[in-house]
């Protein structure tokens, strides 16, 4: 066991004899251990969070043909330290008549719940984070305070575009969180464990290759979770002028805006753990944690800029299509694309790898395409109405 | 057990790093507090009564029925889970198990419950 090949064990049984060398007890000793880990991962992530500040101004610059920061630094790299200061110099403004409590509670939550998601991260083989036997279920806890903070700071800034923006989550909760349990199931099926690392385990074929249309409608929900373009309905710049957040100055408001980077960033982790093999990449990642580490992160960041490009591409949707659009095709379809899986998973039991990986994507093709045909000829039925009436009243 | 001790130190952490940024923006930023400052943002008019009304929730049958599904889906994890090691017949159960629901989100769409009014 040396440094490169297990450099989380290393360190913490040498600090471990360096603290029980001072005559500290075993299990303390342990513990705070483990709490210097916590703490180093989470500096590590807010860290990151400061650059994906700086990654996402680029990227949508980029998107909308301009060039983003450029100024501070080498490529306005040292940009988000700027504004950092920024937020901390600025003043801190309670409006009359908020809920003192919960107003100063919810950053605080909003952050907390993205940063305890990567306690079930699992970063590399020797490194599983916390192998939780529900790390599944642990991210749909997670993800719920997160709602829950923007929930809270709509209801208790005292001003009616928060109040709107935070009813406005509760409905986008409401409707996404049934597709993205349904599609967690699909792996959870594959792999027979909720646990992040057995599912990664069990990608020796990656999971968006057996079940392409599962791994959409989990990007969609996820999308919809984080609160971004299309389904930004809390925040709603043009008619909410900033929604939930609006109270908010200073680093609260940072607050929120880094959770929201930081939370699109983990759940293009998640996208890539639960589709995409997580730090798996043909053998590569048995060479060294730290080349791990490093394809986790690169398929994390694929996973966010495919979220990015959604956010820059699409409009935002009404409450009501939103709303339609989740009941009346995503859940249908979610739920009849586990069952099919959990047919074909057990028609295809013992088969060999290459038919059962066909035809798990066949079935998903199908179901997909089924979907989209009920959708189109349903369309197609509305709209022949919607004429018919007009044409109706136009000869009247 | 032990683990929920390290999921109960990720939140104790993840709690104390926010706090730590929000109290630097408290202690460097400067406390002028006035009335106007303090009021409530309208778009720069005066703000008008209470924002705390009562509020139609529309979407108060969506909630209901998300509620059905949700539970629905605790249930259906342990299924998933073991689903390798069952049979056919536990997929078919699973599939009248999903069924009996699906009427009931089919009776609300009917009744048209899933129109935004």
């Amino acid at each position: 066991m040396n440094f490169w090949n297990d450099p989380l064990k290393v360190a913490a049984a040498w600090l471990e004899g360096i603290f029980t060398g001072w005559g500290m007890d075993a299990v303390l000793a342990h513990v705070l251990v483990v709490f210097l880990g916590v703490f180093l991962l989470i500096t590590i992530l807010m860290v990151l969070d400061i650059f994906l500040v700086w990654i996402e101004r680029k990227v949508v610059a980029r998107f909308q043909d301009r060039i983003g920061p450029n100024r501070v630094g080498p490529y306005g790299l040292i940009q988000p330290f700027a504004d950092i200061i920024k937020l901390i110099i600025k003043e801190d403004t309670t409006p009359d008549g908020a809920d003192k409590v919960v107003y100063n509670l919810a950053p605080i939550l909003s952050m907390m719940s993205v940063l305890i998601l990567w306690a079930v991260v699992p970063l590399a083989p020797v490194m599983l984070g916390i192998d939780l036997n529900v790390g599944v279920l642990f991210l749909i806890a997670a993800g719920a305070i997160g709602t829950l903070s923007i929930i809270m700071a709509g209801w208790s800034s005292n001003n009616k575009f928060a109040m709107i923006g935070g009813f406005r989550q509760v409905a986008v909760m409401v409707a996404f969180e049934v597709p993205m349990l349904a599609m967690l199931m699909i792996p959870t099926i594959f792999a027979g464990s909720m646990n992040m690392n057995a599912i990664i385990e069990a990608q020796n074929v990656w999971f968006f290759f057996i079940s392409p249309l599962a791994a959409l409608i989990f990007l969609i929900a996820a999308i919809a979770e984080l609160g971004r373009a299309p389904f930004d309905l809390a925040e709603g710049e043009s008619e909410l002028v900033a929604g939930f957040n609006i109270e908010y100055s200073g680093m609260k408001f940072g607050m929120f805006y880094a959770g929201e980077l930081l939370h699109a960033f983990t759940f293009g982790g998640f996208w890539a753990i639960l589709f995409f093999g997580g730090y798996r990449f043909f053998g590569l990642e048995q060479v060294s944690p730290f080349l791990a580490i490093l394809i986790l992160v690169i398929k994390a960041m694929l996973g966010y800029w495919v979220i990015m490009w959604v956010k820059y591409t699409m409009m935002r949707i009404r409450i009501d299509q939103m709303l339609g659009f989740n009941w009346k095709f995503l859940t249908p379809l979610s739920f009849a694309l586990v069952l099919v899986t959990a047919l074909m998973n057990t028609l295809l039991r013992g088969a060999d790898s290459w038919l059962f990986v066909t035809g798990m994507f066949l079935s998903n093709v199908v179901v997909g395409w089924i979907a989209l045909e009920i959708a189109r000829s349903v369309a197609r039925k509305e709209r022949e109405r919607v004429e018919g009436v007009k044409a109706v009243e136009a000869h009247h | 057990m032990n683990e929920w001790l390290y999921v109960a130190l990720f939140i104790v952490v993840g709690m104390i790093i926010p706090i730590g940024a929000i109290a630097a923006g408290f202690i460097f930023g400067p406390k002028k507090p006035n009335p106007i400052k303090q009021s409530t943002y309208e778009c720069g008019i005066e703000p008008v009564g209470e924002a705390w009304i009562q509020f139609k929730a529309q979407y108060y049958i969506f909630a209901l029925v998300f509620l059905v599904f949700d539970v629905e889906a605790v249930f259906l994890f342990p299924w998933a889970v073991k689903l390798g090691q069952l049979g056919l017949y536990a997929v078919m159960e699973g599939i009248v198990f999903v069924g009996i629901l699906v009427v009931g989100l089919v009776y609300t769409w009917r009744k048209g419950m899933l129109e935004w009014v």
